[in-house]
């Protein structure tokens, strides 16, 4: 208990003091899972749609290919990166292994599946008669496809915070590709392995905190926006 | 354009923005240097205050990758590595020999120690020998942690049990962690058990531990570091220039000197020895 307290003083310590190096892995792990967060929502939400919306021989088995990878483990994501990515690896010439862009990567390929998910069940929840009524407007196939997604924004936005969850929590992959490296590669949940692999329990976490904190801020903006449009 | 045209056209904007700002940052990669270590050297604190002075000092950007020594020496082998600081000797000779390293020079030592809970239910404090140590443990069948990671601590233990005639693989008082020497030290402390530990690691974690040293001091428990340079004629993307320039740093007299000096204020002895330039048979390899 008095560590949990402990912990708790040392995060407003660190908070309250603006220590540069938290800052500035706070502000890392910010970056890199948001990326990874945006890259996802532009092939997960188009794929999603394009896969709900099309009709062919194997659609199934690619949906629960999709489904399967909304568990993809993320070390399986960061050994196959890493493989990938080693300098002597068929992408080695890229140079980018114990970057953050590996890690922007590796955290992509783990939100994609999840947004692409959330994205497939949200599109085929609409009303079936939706898509028939939008095309007897006049819409072209372009405006219904658009139209649809906006219609099922709400859901999509669980989708976000699904993916982002997802990424900015994950440490496996991140500790692979990135390497830990301080002042480059170092974020919230690499710093709070490495602190408790130190004994520093109170730095861990009072960095948890943070990571918690980060967190909350952002699913508590997100989910204003989306309760602010609920339909009533 | 509409709201939530608006609203994906900008997030585009701040995705280029940010993976073009991240890139910059790592265009500068030619004067990069893998250093693949051991995570005592990390754990300890060591490499925070000597890496940035290196990093100052030369213009090279260090890529710390701390793994335990098995590890470090497999990227080695790969070529994933530039240069490596170690401390499993005989892996180390056996690396060399594949041609895999260069210029392997002699670092440092600390040593070895064995700690334990204060009730020592092997009764093995002050033993001096670790081979009677480690008989003790085994014959009482009292909770053995071990780091199982291929790590230099695992592979100096494993050492220890041969000599003690002893397989402890596969016994029930004998478990494997599977992770770094502070973590496997925590784990020793939370179930009460026994483990063999660098004394920097050990000193750096002591106070959260609760666990205390029972056996120390022979002359088979010294633990002795190694820099070494990834052979850059087998791997020809290995930066071979930062590997001399690392390595001519950590035997340097200025880095000695730290390295001799580092602990002393907080535990009021030092962490690790100098060694560069000594005979490694002064040190009874």
């Amino acid at each position: 208990m008095e560590l949990i307290l402990e912990g708790i003083a040392k995060a407003v310590a660190l908070l309250t003091s603006l220590d540069r190096e938290v800052m500035a892995i706070t502000w890392l792990s910010l970056k890199v899972s948001g990326s990874a967060t945006l890259i996802s929502l532009l092939l997960g939400i188009s794929g999603g749609t394009a896969l709900a919306l099309s009709d062919f021989r194997g659609k199934r088995l690619l949906v629960s290919l999709v489904n399967t990878g909304m568990a993809l483990p993320p070390v399986v994501v960061g050994l196959f990166v890493s493989i990938f990515f080693w300098r002597n690896g068929p992408l080695g010439f890229a140079e980018i292994l114990y970057t953050p862009v590996a890690m922007i990567i590796a955290q992509a390929i783990i939100a994609t599946p999840i947004v692409m998910g959330i994205t497939v069940a949200s599109i085929q929840n609409l009303p079936p008669n939706l898509r028939l009524q939008i095309l007897a407007l006049g819409a072209t196939r372009g405006q219904m496809v658009w139209l649809l997604v906006r219609e099922a924004r709400l859901p999509l936005l669980a989708g976000v915070m699904a993916g982002f969850g997802g990424v900015i929590s994950e440490v496996g992959a991140s500790i692979m590709v990135g390497g830990n490296i301080k002042g480059y590669t170092r974020v919230l949940t690499t710093a709070t392995v490495m602190e408790t692999g130190r004994g520093n329990f109170d730095v861990a976490i009072a960095l948890s905190l943070i990571l918690l904190l980060l967190c909350f801020a952002i699913n508590y903006l997100l989910t204003r926006i989306q309760q602010r449009e609920r339909p009533r | 354009m509409n709201q939530w045209q608006r609203l994906v056209f900008s997030l585009l904007t701040v995705v280029a923005l940010f993976v073009t700002g991240i890139c910059g940052s790592a265009a500068a990669a030619s004067k990069t240097l893998i250093l693949a270590t051991t995570t005592s050297t990390q754990d300890s604190g060591l490499l925070d205050i000597l890496i940035p002075a290196f990093e100052k000092e030369s213009g090279y950007f260090v890529k710390t990758i701390a793994v335990g020594s098995g590890q470090a020496m497999a990227m080695g082998e790969k070529g994933e590595a530039d240069v490596l600081l170690v401390h499993s000797p005989d892996a180390e000779k056996k690396f060399m020999d594949k041609g895999a390293g260069v210029n392997r020079r002699l670092v440092m030592h600390n040593d070895f120690v064995i700690v334990g809970p204060a009730i020592d239910p092997a009764k093995i404090r002050g033993t001096k020998s670790s081979a009677e140590a480690f008989k003790k443990i085994a014959t009482s069948g009292s909770l053995f942690l071990s780091r199982g990671d291929n790590s230099g601590t695992h592979a100096k233990e494993k050492g220890l049990w041969k000599g003690a005639g002893i397989t402890a693989d596969g016994q029930k008082w004998y478990q494997q962690t599977g992770l770094g020497m502070g973590q496997t030290l925590n784990v020793a402390a939370e179930k009460k058990g026994y483990t063999l530990t660098d004394r920097a690691t050990y000193l750096a974690l002591k106070k959260s531990l609760g666990l205390e040293i029972l056996v120390e001091g022979d002359a088979k428990l010294l633990n002795i570091y190694h820099v070494i340079g990834v052979n850059q004629a087998k791997w020809p993307k290995v930066n071979a220039a930062g590997a001399k320039a690392f390595g001519d740093f950590m035997v340097g007299k200025k880095v000695q000197d730290v390295i001799g000096r580092f602990g002393v204020d907080k535990f009021g002895a030092p962490l690790f020895f100098p060694d560069a330039g000594k005979k490694p048979e002064s040190l009874g390899l």
